[in-house]
């Protein structure tokens, strides 16, 4: 019976989202007609075929796909740790961005022995977004300044002193870029080095599961999510809101953090001058929002996410303008938005089922 | 920067408050819509938007007048969504806000391949004329209102004018009270709904025309991400400046003369990185935050949908 129940809840947590997804598609088709000049059919072949191939249909792709889920994992849940308290974290985007470049830096160093300098590296990273985000964390805490303002102040720092260190001291002669990192602070990639996939994505399937305990079986996890449900009635049963704020922040920044880290050892293996943000972070806004901030259901969503960025390329191929995977993001989350919609039916009918008995 | 013949000090002014503009006008669209009661994260999407319509106006029809009607439209229109699921279908604002924000990039980038078959940016269009030979011959200040354009007059103008409404007017109240307490403000037969779609639609109609200001000015083309994190810079005045209109304007400033300092400072040779120049707008906004202002108090209905007819 309860088994049941718990098949039934998850269904149809996962109903609306799909319903979305599918409508996002649909609707994403008739941008596909009008740029293409071709039919509906015409139109939903293409796209799909492109998207498909793109995404999941290849093994390349495939691959590269999951090499765009890695550091979203790390975003994403960052993101989700942050509404889970009741915070905007939009400095994930900061504490992704730095940890690129503190990790590079500290990846650089010579002659430290190679799993080790994998962990300086990945704890490097870590510490860096914790205290990006634990400054913001601690001023909301002790001030009561705006977490919103800092963050996005700290984004930018992030962004020019950055490029400091990488334009400047840490510098490659006649790059934008820092030196690449030594071989012993590189992430392995289990497919072979001609697949940038490694076991980052490990790494980020394995914080999913430990934010999930963490938020559900721990009283740590349990005091968050009060305060962020209700702040007073937290306070009131005895919680400390102030300490709760700067452990979410800092945690939240630990894992974009520790995203940046595996982005810098795994993926890129040095740190390029940042023109503009890098929209990792952004982009996990919208994974842990489409995720309604469960980290298990941010793995779907940075793989839903991560394989439409992936087939933008695959659309340009077939000469179908790429910002379609775009808007269909946009669609899908004004869906997830808009679910009150599905609320409102399904009370519709709980009325109705009440009339008729 | 083009200060041939000008002092310093008064480029310097003249390209802060052209700075300036476009996070004004966001910045007081912000306030209309979180004071009566909507969080709206989508100003960044909505001054993409506009910035793109502003010049497809005036693409197609030779005149940047029209150009800022377009995107006033636009800004409002993309607004209305947003108000439309904040407000009937009681959404997260904040998903409904990022989700129109990523809309906002990758509609204008389909439109710049469809519309004008180009990538990355548009064609030049017709610039919106400022008598700069006339303003120069007025005696004293003519070197310094000769820099300036029209969007820098409406600009201060609509802070005025937002000022008075908010504290002055009849619908300001009513706007100030859905925001604090709407059950309230139902109570004494306000349209708590009407009130916010006026609000938001409005907000959006700013931010269009922030965003005209920011393409159809100086560049007069619109390039993909040139509004880049502006729309946040204005969130981030706005509840800076403490949800006021000055505030909101004084904050702007902050933003806009450290970044036209950092244009003037690389002149001076001083031995620091180009990158902290760039950056102390953003360290000194931390600190006075934290510093003085300390805790800034948005509206207390900010962000939650009102259900009528609810206990």
């Amino acid at each position: 019976m309860k088994n049941k129940k718990i098949i039934k809840s998850v269904a149809s947590s996962l109903l609306f989202p799909l319903i979305s997804i599918i409508v996002a598609m649909f609707v994403a088709v008739i941008f596909v007609m009008w740029a293409k000049h071709i039919s509906f059919f015409k139109g939903v072949q293409v796209m799909f075929k492109a998207i498909w191939n793109g995404s999941f249909g290849r093994k390349d792709s495939f691959i590269e796909t999951l090499v765009y889920v890695i550091p979203l994992l790390f975003t994403g849940l960052a993101n989700a740790v942050a509404f889970k308290t009741g915070l905007f974290n939009i400095g994930v985007e900061g504490e992704f961005m730095i940890s690129i470049t503190v990790g590079a830096i500290v990846g650089i160093i010579p002659g430290i022995p190679p799993v080790i300098h994998v962990i300086l590296v990945l704890i490097a990273g870590t510490l860096a977004g914790v205290l990006w985000a634990g400054i913001v964390g601690y001023l909301k805490a002790k001030v009561g300044s705006n977490e919103v303002v800092n963050s996005i102040m700290m984004n930018y720092i992030a962004l020019y002193f950055s490029n400091y260190l990488i334009m400047g001291p840490f510098n490659k002669k006649g790059l934008a870029q820092t030196a690449d990192i030594q071989p012993s602070a590189m992430l392995w990639r289990f497919l072979g080095d001609d697949y940038r996939v490694n076991i980052g994505l490990y790494i980020g399937l394995l914080m999913v599961v430990l934010i999930y305990i963490f938020f559900w079986k721990t009283t740590w996890g349990y005091e968050i999510r009060a305060v962020g449900i209700n702040q007073y009635a937290a306070e009131y049963g005895g919680i400390n809101i102030k300490k709760n704020i700067i452990l979410a922040m800092a945690i939240s920044g630990g894992i974009a953090g520790l995203g940046g880290a595996v982005y810098v050892s795994g993926i890129q293996h040095h740190a390029i001058q940042m023109v503009s943000f890098t929209g990792y972070g952004f982009d996990g806004i919208a994974v842990a929002l489409l995720a309604k901030n469960n980290p298990i259901g941010i793995i779907f969503s940075a793989l839903l996410f991560g394989a439409l960025n992936t087939s933008s390329i695959s659309l340009q191929m077939a000469n179908i303008p790429k910002q379609i995977v775009f808007l269909i993001q946009a669609i899908i989350l004004i869906f997830v938005a808009a679910d009150y919609v599905y609320k409102w039916i399904a009370e519709k009918r709980k009325k109705g089922a009440l009339l008729n008995e | 920067m083009n200060n041939t013949g000008l002092p310093i000090i008064v480029a310097l002014l003249a390209s802060t408050l052209r700075l300036a503009t476009p996070l004004i006008f966001a910045a007081l669209g912000g306030l209309f819509s979180e004071k009566s009661g909507v969080v709206n994260i989508g100003l960044e999407g909505m001054l993409t938007i506009g910035a793109f319509f502003a010049v497809y106006g005036s693409f197609k029809t030779n005149n940047p007048w029209i150009g800022i009607i377009f995107a006033v439209i636009s800004g409002a229109a993309i607004a209305a969504v947003h108000a439309f699921l904040s407000i009937h279908l009681k959404a997260d604002q904040t998903i409904s806000g990022v989700a129109i924000n990523i809309f906002a990039a990758a509609i204008t980038s389909y439109l710049l391949m469809v519309l004008f078959n180009r990538q990355g940016q548009t064609d030049g269009v017709t610039p919106l004329y400022y008598p700069k030979e006339a303003m120069q011959s007025i005696p004293v200040i003519g070197k310094f209102l000769g820099e300036l354009n029209w969007y820098v007059f409406i600009a201060i103008a609509l802070v005025i004018v937002t000022n008075y409404i908010f504290y002055k007017t009849p619908l300001g109240l009513r706007i100030r009270a859905v925001g604090e307490h709407p059950k309230a403000a139902d109570t004494l037969g306000i349209g708590v709904y009407g009130i916010r779609y006026l609000c938001v639609i409005l907000s959006g109609a700013l931010a269009g025309l922030g965003g005209a200001s920011l393409s159809l000015s100086n560049t007069n083309l619109f390039r993909e991400g040139m509004v880049s994190g502006k729309g946040f810079i204005a969130i981030a005045a706005m509840i800076f400046g403490n949800y006021k209109p000055f505030g909101a304007l004084w904050a702007c400033l902050i933003f806009a003369l450290a970044d036209a300092f950092q244009i003037v400072a690389q002149g001076l040779g001083w031995p620091f990185p180009t990158e902290f120049y760039s950056a102390i707008p953003f360290i000194i906004t931390m600190i006075v935050l934290s510093g003085f202002v300390g805790k800034t108090v948005p509206p207390a209905a900010d962000g939650i949908p009102y259900e009528k007819g609810e206990k």
